[in-house]
């Protein structure tokens, strides 16, 4: 079954994809960090390396995952997010820190 | 007629100025990439509305991006910038073991000859090479493991690779600064350095002969003259005539020898310009006077230029890559501000008008000459 994933991105992201400020991304399968992520990058591929590294696919350190209200930064990239969010219902939040003066 | 275009990048976006041969009258186009520090903008030599830029954060990292049409659009190409091998160790500031760790593109400096070959100097320091138009990023490792890296420290502002020279006259000879490793030069296109810091002498390194550790701010070349480079160093301006092989001072009579740009006069190889700095205490012109000093007789004696500069209360810095000269008859001189500012003097530094006001902080200025 196809879930479509709803993930809001960070202002400058936003205008780095020339996007709006929620996209959405298809998904088949278990809908975790990595997929999320994996189907962002191949539909904005100037995104790549901008939320995680390149390599070793880490989220880049001032960066969040919320979903559901809940920060799920540090949950395993495989582990399955909420399911409100595969039924589309919650978004997946991609956060930068809050820094500076 | 000729027509300039000025290349501005800020810690909030890019800002592309364009003016008539006479260069009173611009026009602003930006921000582009607003929100994003930028960090330089150059444009190719060979095909001048090929620009590259490099488009930075401390939360989303590293992005390049390329516009074919001289700045109107801009297309984000290769951003993976991935060190050769076992990446190693430098010396981080309390002389520990560090690993080389990626964070920005500090200077792009595109080929003399094809549009889409590109070098870039990356923080840590280390010089990449695209041939592809920027979409895919090679080190050119020889420089990082030619021996003296991990003894390499970095500067107040991060061990920065911050200038790349290409000699016209010799394609195999690149000449680059690392913020604080010092100066080094390749006669192979990249394959082999050396570094070429003999004769220069910094307070904080006892050893006199010290191979490396020298924190070059900036280097200038006369594409005419290209065995002749000047160079504004932490403290003290220094020339060679023997293409960096050795050094000596030239500050002369400046009022402090601390600055970050350096620049040459596009039809006078002896002509120089820096805007001397007070201290790397207290990063602002002395006394409140933006002064630049123009050097006719290729340093030592140094001449202030103030004609249409502020003289008073003004505390602004000229970071390393915010000083650019255009080739019109009468040469331009163009450098930007801490405070927002972009100076441009049509008269090879004779008079200034601020072109604009209040940008963001300038991190770099670039110009172009068109036709």
């Amino acid at each position: 079954m196809t879930a479509t994933v709803r993930v809001e991105l960070p202002a400058h992201l936003c205008r780095l994809a020339s996007t709006s400020r929620e996209v959405h991304v298809l998904l088949d399968g278990t809908v975790t960090q990595r997929a999320v992520l994996d189907a962002l990058e191949l539909a904005y591929p100037m995104l790549e390396g901008t939320i995680r590294d390149h390599t070793s696919k880490l989220r880049r350190p001032f960066l969040r995952f919320f979903a559901c209200e809940k920060d799920v930064s540090h949950l395993s990239p495989d582990e399955p997010l909420p399911v409100k969010v595969s039924e589309g219902k919650e978004p997946f939040l991609i956060i930068g820190a809050i820094a500076g003066g | 007629m000729s027509r300039i275009r000025l290349l501005v990048g800020t810690r909030k976006g890019a800002f592309v100025l364009t003016s008539d041969g006479i260069r009173k009258d611009w026009s602003v186009s930006g921000p582009h990439f607003a929100g994003w520090e930028i960090y330089h903008l150059k444009g190719s030599p060979v095909a001048p509305d090929r620009l590259y830029a490099s488009q930075t954060s401390g939360w989303f990292g590293q992005v390049v991006q390329r516009s074919d049409d001289g700045g109107v659009t801009w297309n984000a190409v290769g951003n993976k910038f991935v060190y050769d091998g076992d990446a190693g160790t430098h010396q981080w500031y309390d002389g520990t073991p560090h690993p080389w760790e990626f964070k920005r593109v500090w200077h792009l400096e595109p080929s003399l000859t094809c549009p889409d070959t590109v070098f870039a100097g990356a923080e840590d320091a280390a010089l990449f090479r695209s041939i592809d138009g920027g979409d895919s990023w090679q080190e050119l490792a020889g420089l990082r493991k030619h021996g003296t890296g991990p003894a390499w420290q970095p500067g107040a502002g991060g061990m920065c690779l911050h200038t790349i020279l290409l000699d016209r006259a010799n394609p195999q000879r690149i000449f680059i600064a690392i913020s604080a490793a010092g100066a080094f030069r390749t006669d192979d296109g990249g394959l082999s350095w050396k570094p070429i810091n003999r004769g220069l002498h910094s307070q904080y390194i006892p050893d006199p002969n010290a191979e490396v550790g020298h924190c070059v701010h900036h280097i200038a070349m006369h594409p005419a003259r290209p065995d002749t480079l000047f160079m504004q160093k932490h403290w003290d301006v220094m020339r060679s005539d023997d293409a960096g092989e050795s050094w000596k001072e030239i500050s002369g009579n400046l009022p402090t020898d601390f600055g970050f740009v350096i620049d040459v006069h596009a039809h006078e190889p002896d002509t120089l310009y820096v805007v001397p700095i007070k201290s790397d205490s207290e990063h602002f012109p002395i006394d409140g006077q933006l002064r630049v000093y123009r050097s006719r007789s290729g340093g030592h004696e140094w001449e202030p230029l103030t004609r249409g500069l502020p003289q008073t209360n003004c505390y602004v810095n000229v970071l390393r890559d915010a000083m650019a000269i255009d080739s019109l008859d009468s040469c331009g001189v163009y450098f930007g501000t801490t405070g927002g500012q972009v100076y441009a003097s049509p008269d090879a530094g004779e008079t200034w008008q601020a072109i604009v006001h209040n940008l963001p902080s300038v991190l770099s200025v670039e110009v172009q000459t068109l036709s």
